[in-house]
């Protein structure tokens, strides 16, 4: 059932294509060591997983009543997704957007509008992510009677963290089944990137049970001591935002601190409480890749396989390719790519001097 | 403190500041002008990042404020050096992260130490109280809780089961800021809560005119003003304790 809902959406788990001389993928053969495998979630219809957790709230929204459909969004990636499910089902749509981020994903803004969302400029604190996420918050607050907000990650006060991990499992679900299907076994490791850790927690958790290293990868930035990143896991200490608990990016005086990552959908202060809990509990790991090294695995991803990832999905990649080599060639290295990179290419172009 | 005005069947009037708006060295003397013109209990808000129950006003009162320095520990400083000026109830109103940052126990106690006589925390549910309420409660601070026009009967039954204090009635489906008219859904809700609690009831978010007030006395017990407070000092920063004294006496003249 789960593959039917899927393939509908033109979602499939391919192994990296483009043999080399050797049999293997190209990038496989550039990381050395393990086989890479990419679960194509940039395949999806509005080019991210992002529509998996869109289309389940919106089914919810429409279930009670609810008329307004309002949501926030970082790389666009979200709102698009939302902007795509209100019009496909009739329903009004407002999105919040740092003006930052309307700026450096300029192409999700034109995308929303063309679906008939209405994108609202968000201009207070740090504008970006953390600040759209306030102001959808109050919206709710306000309009609740008639409006559902749809939170675009595993983040939020109860139960939308649980509520997105459950509509984003379908990930892992679909991955665990059709690893075993291609290869007659469980992948020795799967990493996916961590911003509010939608994508990640939705591969991670149908792994919960299986003897399988589960690694999620934050937004390093400029580096984790320049203070400009997005890593909340690795440098976060414990507190409360956006109604959960959970690692949190934060001055001595519980301030939430401003966040950088080149890439819009990680650069977020907080973090999923599942991912906190995770990490407390040692069954998944968390590292970091800075914008640098994500950049390097965007363009080598595309050269050698032919497909442009998001530079959300490029942190796990560039983790991944670095892990590959400390394995065997029969290991098995699965990323989940999370989404396609189109919206990220003004930002690749910007920093092309770099 | 609401004890004596409820015999007197008279609605309490409560100020709210942010603590370092306009200036840090001002917060005490704005207490105790807010006092002086006939606010019976004063609420100091810590300024967060990100306030999410907060309208415009009080967004940018905190931005400012947190931009000129002011941390928990002036705030701390800022409502010791007003209670030497005033003796009128004093509540701080923070979000639960400054407070977790500082750590529970040592924040309500250095709170009671300054004389601060109650908690507001808006991003905090009765559900997930316990361990504040316990803190609070050793400190000998109260922990206010809220209901909302949007709260389910049950949800006024944990808000008025964990407070002590009183019960903030949210008189909006909405975030504060100063509002034209009152909603008179409001009072049905005051009777309500009543219905769960001997606790004083106080109205909040959107009060800012006198017929506002006219409209709760003799049905609420209290009523909270803020923003439009905040909105007065803001055309007369260079004069904020004659703004507080001129705004408050024309929303409520002294008996």
């Amino acid at each position: 059932m789960q593959r039917n809902a899927m393939t509908a959406f033109g979602a499939i788990s391919s192994h990296c294509p483009g043999p080399s001389a050797d049999g293997r993928p190209r990038l496989s053969q550039r990381a050395g060591g393990a086989t890479l495998w990419l679960k194509r979630e940039d395949l999806c219809h509005t080019g991210a997983h992002k529509i998996n957790n869109a289309l389940g709230q919106v089914l919810l929204a429409r279930r009670m009543g609810k008329r307004r459909i309002i949501a926030e969004t970082g790389a666009g990636q979200h709102g698009v997704a939302v902007a795509t499910v209100c019009a496909k089902f009739g329903l009004d749509s407002e999105v919040y957007m740092g003006v930052d981020d309307m700026a450096r994903q300029a192409i999700n803004v034109d995308k929303m509008r063309l679906l008939g969302a209405t994108v609202t400029p968000v201009d207070s604190g740090s504008k970006t992510l953390k600040d759209a996420t306030n102001e959808a918050i109050r919206d709710w607050v306000t309009n609740v009677r008639t409006t559902h907000y749809i939170i675009g990650s595993a983040v939020g006060p109860h139960p939308y963290p649980v509520m997105v991990r459950e509509f984003q499992s379908v990930i892992g679900r679909e991955a665990r089944d059709q690893m075993l299907a291609e290869t007659g076994r469980l992948p020795t490791v799967v990493v996916a990137c961590v911003g509010g850790g939608s994508n990640a927690i939705g591969i991670f958790a149908p792994f919960y049970d299986d003897p399988v290293r589960l690694i999620g990868v934050e937004a390093a930035g400029r580096g984790l001591r320049s203070g400009a990143h997005a890593a909340s896991i690795l440098a976060g200490r414990p507190g409360v935002l956006h109604g959960s608990f959970s690692y949190l990016l934060q001055d001595g005086d519980g301030q939430v601190l401003a966040t950088h990552s080149i890439s819009a959908g990680l650069d977020y202060p907080g973090v999923g409480p599942e991912h906190a809990f995770l990490h407390d509990a040692r069954r998944a790991e968390y590292v970091s890749v800075t914008d640098q090294q994500a950049l390097s695995a965007f363009h080598e991803t595309s050269r050698l396989e032919g497909i442009i990832p998001a530079l959300e999905s490029s942190h796990a990649i560039a983790y991944a390719m670095t892990l590959a080599a400390e394995f065997a060639t029969d290991d098995i290295v699965l990323i989940n790519l999370s989404g396609r990179g189109d919206k990220d290419l003004d930002i690749v172009r910007g920093a092309a001097g770099v | 403190m609401f004890a004596r005005l409820r015999a007197q069947r008279r609605l309490a009037l409560i100020a709210y500041l942010t603590v370092g708006y306009p200036k840090l060295a001002l917060t005490p003397a704005l207490v105790e002008a807010a006092a002086g013109a006939g606010a019976e209990a004063i609420e100091l808000g810590i300024p967060f990042s990100d306030p999410l129950a907060d309208g415009r006003t009080i967004q940018a009162t905190s931005q400012l404020a947190l931009k000129a320095g002011v941390t928990v520990a002036t705030a701390l400083e800022a409502a010791k050096a007003a209670r030497a000026r005033t003796e009128v109830p004093l509540l701080f109103m923070t979000y639960l992260n400054p407070i977790l940052a500082f750590g529970l126990d040592r924040f309500c106690r250095a709170a009671h130490e300054a004389g601060v006589d109650g908690l507001i925390v808006p991003d905090l549910p009765p559900t997930e109280s316990a361990d504040l309420r316990k803190t609070a409660d050793n400190a000998g601070v109260d922990l206010v809780f809220f209901v909302a026009p949007t709260s389910s009967e049950a949800g006024i039954e944990a808000a008025c089961r964990a407070a002590t204090g009183f019960i903030y009635c949210i008189a909006v489906t909405g975030v504060t800021g100063a509002r034209a008219q009152l909603d008179p859904a409001v009072l049905p809700l005051i009777q309500l809560v009543r219905r769960h609690t001997a606790l004083p009831v106080v109205v909040g978010f959107g009060i800012s005119r006198p017929e506002h007030l006219a409209a709760l006395e003799g049905k609420a017990d209290g009523a909270i003003v803020a923003s439009a407070l905040l909105d007065a000092i803001a055309q007369g920063p260079d004069d904020a304790t004659g703004r507080v004294r001129e705004f408050l006496t024309g929303l409520r003249p002294p008996p």
